[in-house]
């Protein structure tokens, strides 16, 4: 499939010095250079109200970062909007950039969330537990198949909304199809 | 004293639209009077100790780590800190004005976010609104235009931030002794394309919050207001300066308490006091003692303490606030936003003289000089003074470390605004609403305080919650996250 302008946004997030909370910043410089054309990768310490702007520019939004959740190595699921949007300062979760996006530019772009299982954060840095590094290859290793058939909804509901315990042997469903 | 088993306790967690995790909790006795009502937050520690060891040219990067809110404000606050452990006091022309195009399109972005997105649903809608309304969707159904202004001048100072700092993570823009990059023509042309549009929507801005708090005056100016002592940075001449200047404090009628602080020995007249129910530290000014010496940082202490604004659009606003109250410093927590909004035009103006400016196409960026052991860099972030003081050894390495972040300085005014409120508006109240309780997040919001340097993983902060019994003895302990 020939795409020529980019349709899909990663918006991968999360802080670097805080171990497992740079989960996102790991995916995406894991992904640099290796994700199908098309695909744009953004990266940030936290989601804030302008992502609903860059958001809006494309067809599939799918928001990166660390998960505390139960699901391992990793969670894929879509995303609804959240009608009441309420946020923090700054920061704010990626159904409430979904809903800003469609409110404030008219635009619906499917949504996605990878949260990325981790396991240490309460503390400083700059490194991933081992753990989390495990996972992340998982991760990495899923999307960029993901990314290529750009099945996402698919993927999101053949999994329930999530994806567990596949210990980062995960087979991606594309690669079967 | 009322015995601990009568009083109740209404606990609001999280407060929303305030960054990071905060508790508010108060204290009810049988009589629905409110006994005590505190702000809790919950903070990291060990930053200090995490930056230990490392080389003092890593600083400037290192310490954006501490918080994804305001990661500029750290990156130049410790810039500056480094540039004097280089002998780097007096920076090229050209690095000065990178860095104060970076400071102020950080300034834009801040004030824009919490203004429109933050603060205006509590304005445009009042204080008991319902939550299904009083949000930034509802902002965006009944004034459009408004929310998407927001947005797209948070985006502009983003904008201004990559070009400055080079990247919106991590930015590498600040090194000791400069800046590691000048502005193209093609990024000044890209900025100076929206300025126009960006000046007026800051004139609008002003506007709004000028207008709402005039016309609320009578209901505004008691609410969650004490006075206080008011500290910021000042330039030589006395005016507004976020970048550089000496430490001027104020009290509440304006008279002075200390003026042209050298920044080197800030310890000298700022210390801080460890109270034993909350995370932070509580600053104070130490002729005063902690009783006493405890002051309001930010866009109302700024504005304040300056003598006046070296931009023409922002100083006439800035005199228009000063009438209001004849000329004293305003001690309305509310007068927060209007504060904000006038410093929110001054960024505007000031970016567009600085994109005006042929320096920053200048290609002297790195001054060296004498080095030092010892430094300290101080800075107004968006929400006040900010403090990074260092200490390195013979290897370069960080010996001591000691940071003053402006929600910590902000620590106790927030505390006093939300005693105001819940007394004035809870007590006595048989029924708790949810718009009542909102009284205590408005009061809260108007500083827009950055509770947590916060991880935010999809799931939960950590949290620690103690109870104590009467006797001070640890009766319970949960954590999470």
């Amino acid at each position: 499939m020939s795409i020529d302008c980019p349709d899909v946004l990663l918006i991968c997030y999360g802080n670097p010095g805080r171990l497992d909370d740079g989960l996102g910043a790991a995916f995406a410089e894991g992904l640099q250079g290796m994700a199908p054309a098309g695909v744009e990768v953004d990266i940030d310490y936290q989601l804030t109200v302008e992502h609903a702007a860059a958001a809006a520019e494309y067809r599939y939004v799918i928001f990166v970062d660390a998960s505390v959740g139960d699901r391992e190595p990793f969670f894929f699921r879509r995303l609804v909007l959240e009608e009441e949007v309420t946020f923090s300062t700054h920061s704010v979760k990626p159904e409430a950039v979904l809903a800003m996006a469609s409110e404030f530019f008219g635009a619906e772009p499917e949504g996605y969330a990878l949260g990325i299982r981790g396991y240490e954060f309460n503390d400083f840095g700059e490194f991933l537990s081992p753990g989390a590094m495990g996972n992340l290859t998982a991760a990495l290793r899923f999307m960029l198949c993901v990314l290529e058939k750009r099945n996402f909804s698919e993927v999101a509901a053949e999994y329930g909304g999530a994806v567990a315990g596949l210990n980062g042997e995960m087979k991606c469903k594309t690669e079967n199809t | 004293m009322t015995a601990t088993t009568d009083l109740k306790k209404i606990v609001i967690e999280p407060v929303t639209r305030v960054e990071g995790h905060g508790k508010v909790t108060i204290l009810l006795d049988e009589e629905n009077e409110v006994r005590q009502a505190r702000l809790h937050i919950v903070e990291f520690r060990g930053f200090e100790r995490f930056i230990q060891g490392r080389p003092y040219w890593e600083l400037p990067v290192l310490v954006q780590r501490l918080c994804g809110i305001c990661p500029v404000s750290h990156h130049l606050a410790a810039a500056k800190a480094v540039d004097l452990l280089v002998g780097g006091e007096e920076l090229t022309p050209t690095a000065l004005k990178m860095r104060l195009l970076m400071h102020h399109g950080q300034f834009f972005q801040s004030h824009a976010l919490h203004f429109f997105h933050l603060a205006s649903p509590d304005l445009l809608f009042g204080f008991d609104a319902e939550v299904a309304i009083r949000n930034v969707i509802g902002v965006a159904a009944k004034f459009p235009d408004l929310a998407v202004q927001g947005v797209m001048m948070r985006k502009y100072g983003q904008e201004i931030i990559k070009a400055t700092a080079g990247k919106k993570i991590h930015g590498t823009g600040a090194i000791p002794g400069g800046i590691n990059k000048n502005l193209s023509i093609a990024e000044r042309d890209e900025l100076l394309v929206e300025i126009d549009q960006m000046m007026e929507w800051g004139r609008g801005a002003v506007k709004i919050a000028k207008d709402y708090t005039v016309e609320n005056l009578e209901k505004l100016a008691p609410f969650g207001s004490f006075d206080s002592n008011h500290l910021a940075i000042v330039r030589a001449d006395g005016a507004y300066d976020i970048y550089d200047g000496g430490l001027r404090a104020i009290d509440a009628e304006g008279n002075s308490i200390f003026d042209h602080v050298d920044n080197q020995v800030y310890n000298d007249y700022i210390a801080e006091e460890v109270r034993p129910w909350s995370y932070m530290k509580f600053p104070f000014i130490k002729s005063i003692g902690p009783e006493n010496g405890w002051y309001r940082v930010g866009p109302l202490a700024r504005i304040n303490s300056c003598d006046f604004i070296d931009t023409p659009e922002a100083e006439a606003e800035r005199r228009a606030f000063a009438a209001v109250t004849d000329g004293k410093p305003c001690n309305a927590s509310m007068g927060y936003h209007w504060a904000r909004m006038i410093e929110l035009l001054h960024s505007i103006e000031k970016i567009q003289e600085l994109l005006n400016d042929p320096d920053l196409q200048g290609e002297d960026l790195v001054v060296e000089g004498k080095r030092r052991s010892e430094a300290v860099g101080i800075i107004e972030a968006p929400r006040g003074t900010l403090f990074h003081h260092y200490r390195i050894d013979d290897n370069d390495q960080v010996e001591m470390a000691n940071l003053i972040v402006s929600t910590t300085s902000n620590n106790e005014p927030m505390n006093r605004a939300v005693q105001k409120v819940a007394a004035d508006h809870i007590s006595g109240v048989p029924e708790v609403t949810e718009g009542l309780l909102n009284h205590v997040e408005v009061a809260i919001r108007a500083y827009d305080p950055c509770l947590s340097c916060a991880t935010h993983a999809m799931g939960q902060m950590p949290l620690v919650v103690e109870i104590f019994d009467h006797a001070g003895e640890l009766v319970d302990r949960k954590s999470r996250g």
